[in-house]
């Protein structure tokens, strides 16, 4: 009765010829393409240097401002851009500027790139219902897949570095990004669309003057969730070279300093904070028409 | 008003619409049913047995150009499936509509596209206006489809603004609107098209009813104007009577009865209907051309022989007169109409059923 206490399983010997076989192939494969595949990342990893160099080069008062810039367009909120002033200030004066830059301009450029994948994908989703079958699932395992797994095959491919971390990073943040703007879309009123049509709207025409207007509050939400995402992925991502707040914890891990710990961690907070304020304003801007003044 | 509706003359780039034959089955395999149901396959055999559902059955109406066509019917009845075959919202089963000289249903993507844009105008139930643009936006929209440039097509729908009532709302958003406002800004969103069709789905059914008939002036009013070949649906008899130059009644997706209101009142095709035209106001449908008899010149007022009889019995009353002269707008006497007839046309004769049926109910007791 050895079978029932036993689970049945493969011998450990197929098991591991089967782990050596799949692996030897990634690896071949590696080892042919890699360099290649390297090299067609070159002009991401040309934006990210140049984003950071235009953040951590800049004369300090100079990014502060238009930090504070950016987000008065965006929130038209005076709140908001004194409390994103002081908590930069703080950063700085607790000697984590430089690290904050090079995270932030991380950010930054995830999520374009995530925008720039994103959104398309999206938007095809929204439009045919098989692309949704597959793509929901795809973004389900992309979700709960420990993100130190996909690490694995990003590192032996492109070693390690900014831009394995960057990939990483939009692995991880992108699915709200899809969801959203899939979600979005398909949530326009058909009452509108038919509206639409029936004056000749063309398709373009729709997306563009219809469905992708009035699905931009939710995208937004998408965006925001974006950054949050790829902001928690900063301390995984140092573990593979990627500069900046996430760098200073790892240390602090290995080592034990408590201190040095907390306080990058607030930065990452602080940010996180900021950013988020700032597109939650936005897009709560972007929904104004909705306000019902009269009956 | 039903008369100034009638006197309008069409506008030379009106077009007619003409429904031959269209059949609507919505279901996954409808080309399947279609022959059956031509056959006399009944509605229900269709939905109970194969899982079809019939839409419409051999529609045939010829809407006048120029003229304001009504489409009535209750919920269910298939009269908006019937208006959206008009632009091809919905694709028909087979059969044919008729716009001028195309036939709507064998255009191909790009020249439906262009008839939408250039020859129909929609008005909605729900008034669909698009809430992130402005009410001037929303009038532009049909105008920025069709790629006319901002400055021409502010011009335009300004226009179209003021004359529906809502100037200096132009940059407000919908939202900020009430519901009889947001139609007048389905209305110019409609008018600044400039197409000879005009499709209104129910479009004052969700106000209330002195907006309702408000509206119903501010159409007709304009109706004077422009010309259009209208095509109005409701489910409201009332609105039907004053707005229609011709109107076909629809019952579970198949043409009832059509005819002017004043044929529909008073000769009724069947108990569906006069159950429907019973509670009537008949003075306002009736018309001293209907009621008159040959006679010579009395000693009262001239009518026009479309002048409704209630406001012929009006013009009595003021002057306590009992008989009026009908006479056409040249000046030709064609005969008299005295208060008798016209008393004995606005109340209706009494039905009979109904009385069988309280006598009936009384006994239960």
């Amino acid at each position: 009765m050895s079978w029932l206490n036993e689970f049945p399983s493969l011998g450990s010997e197929q098991l591991s010829a089967m782990r050596r076989t799949i692996d030897g192939v990634f690896r071949g494969f590696t080892r042919e393409y890699g360099e290649g595949i390297e090299r067609m990342f070159d002009p991401l990893r040309d934006f990210l240097l140049f984003s950071e160099r235009l953040l951590t080069q800049s004369p300090w008062p100079l990014v502060v401002a238009a930090i504070a810039l950016i987000a008065w367009l965006g929130s038209r909120s005076m709140k908001i851009v004194v409390g994103t002033v002081l908590t930069l200030m703080a950063i700085g004066y607790f000697g984590m500027w430089d690290d904050t830059m090079k995270t932030v301009s991380m950010i930054f450029v995830c999520t374009v790139v995530a925008l720039a994948i994103g959104l398309p994908i999206g938007i095809a989703m929204s439009r045919w219902d098989r692309l949704q079958k597959i793509v929901l699932p795809s973004l389900d395992v992309m979700q709960t897949m420990p993100s130190f797994v996909y690490l694995i095959p990003v590192v032996m491919l492109l070693g390690i570095g900014r831009v394995p971390g960057l990939l990483a990073v939009v692995i991880y943040a992108i699915p709200p990004v899809i969801r959203f703007t899939n979600l979005g879309i398909r949530l326009v009123d058909s009452d509108l669309l038919e509206a639409a049509d029936a004056f000749g709207a063309s398709t373009w025409q729709k997306m563009s003057k219809v469905q992708l207007p009035l699905a931009l509050p939710t995208i937004m939400a998408g965006v925001n969730q974006t950054i949050m995402l790829s902001l928690a992925m900063v301390v995984v991502a140092s573990m593979i070279g990627v500069q900046g707040l996430g760098q200073p914890v790892l240390k602090a891990i290995s080592n034990q300093y408590f201190t040095m710990g907390v306080f990058n961690g607030l930065a990452i907070v602080g940010i996180a904070i900021i950013f988020d304020r700032v597109s939650q304003a936005y897009g709560k801007r972007l929904q104004k028409h909705l306000e019902v003044v009269h009956g | 008003m039903v008369d100034q509706a009638i006197s309008t003359t069409p506008d030379a780039n009106s077009i007619g619409i003409s429904i031959r034959k269209l059949y609507k089955i919505f279901g996954p395999t409808p080309e399947k049913f279609l022959e059956r149901v031509q056959n006399g396959m009944t509605k229900q055999e269709l939905r109970d047995d194969h899982g079809h559902v019939l839409g419409l059955r051999d529609i045939n109406i010829d809407m006048p150009a120029g003229g304001i066509q009504v489409v009535m019917g209750l919920s269910g009845s298939g009269k908006s499936t019937l208006i959206r075959h008009i632009n091809r919202l919905i694709e028909p089963t087979s059969g044919e509509v008729i716009a001028g000289t195309e036939d709507v249903v064998k255009m191909n993507h790009n020249e439906l596209l262009r008839f939408r844009r250039e020859k129909t105008a929609m008005v909605f139930q729900k008034f669909a206006l698009f809430p992130h643009y402005t009410v001037l936006e929303n009038a532009e929209y049909g105008l920025e489809v069709q790629g006319v440039s901002s400055k021409k097509r502010r011009e335009r729908s300004m226009k179209w603004i003021e004359r529906v009532g809502l100037k200096g709302y132009e940059d407000n958003y919908p939202n900020q609107l009430s519901g009889g406002m947001q139609q007048r800004v389905g209305l110019a969103r409609a008018l600044s098209n400039d197409a000879p069709i005009l499709l209104m789905d129910e479009a004052f059914s969700a106000l209330d009813p002195l907006i309702r008939s408000d509206m119903q002036s501010v159409l007709l009013d304009l109706q004077q104007e422009i010309g259009k070949t209208i095509v109005f649906i409701t489910h409201d008899l009332d609105e039907a009577l004053r707005l229609g130059d011709k109107i076909a009644v629809l019952r579970d997706g198949e043409v009832v009865q059509q005819g002017t209101g004043q044929e529909i009142v008073l000769k009724p095709a069947d108990d569906y209907i006069e159950s429907f035209v019973q509670h009537v106001n008949r003075g306002r449908v009736i018309r001293c051309r209907t009621l008159m008899q040959p006679g010579a010149r009395v000693n009262g007022p001239d009518v026009d022989p479309s002048l409704v009889i209630e406001e012929a019995a009006r013009l009595l009353t003021v002057d306590n007169i009992e008989a009026a002269n009908v006479v056409t707008a040249k000046g030709k006497h064609l005969g008299v109409i005295t208060m008798n007839d016209i008393i004995g046309a606005i109340v209706p004769p009494k039905p009979e059923v109904a009385e069988d049926a309280e006598v009936a109910t009384a006994a239960d007791y």
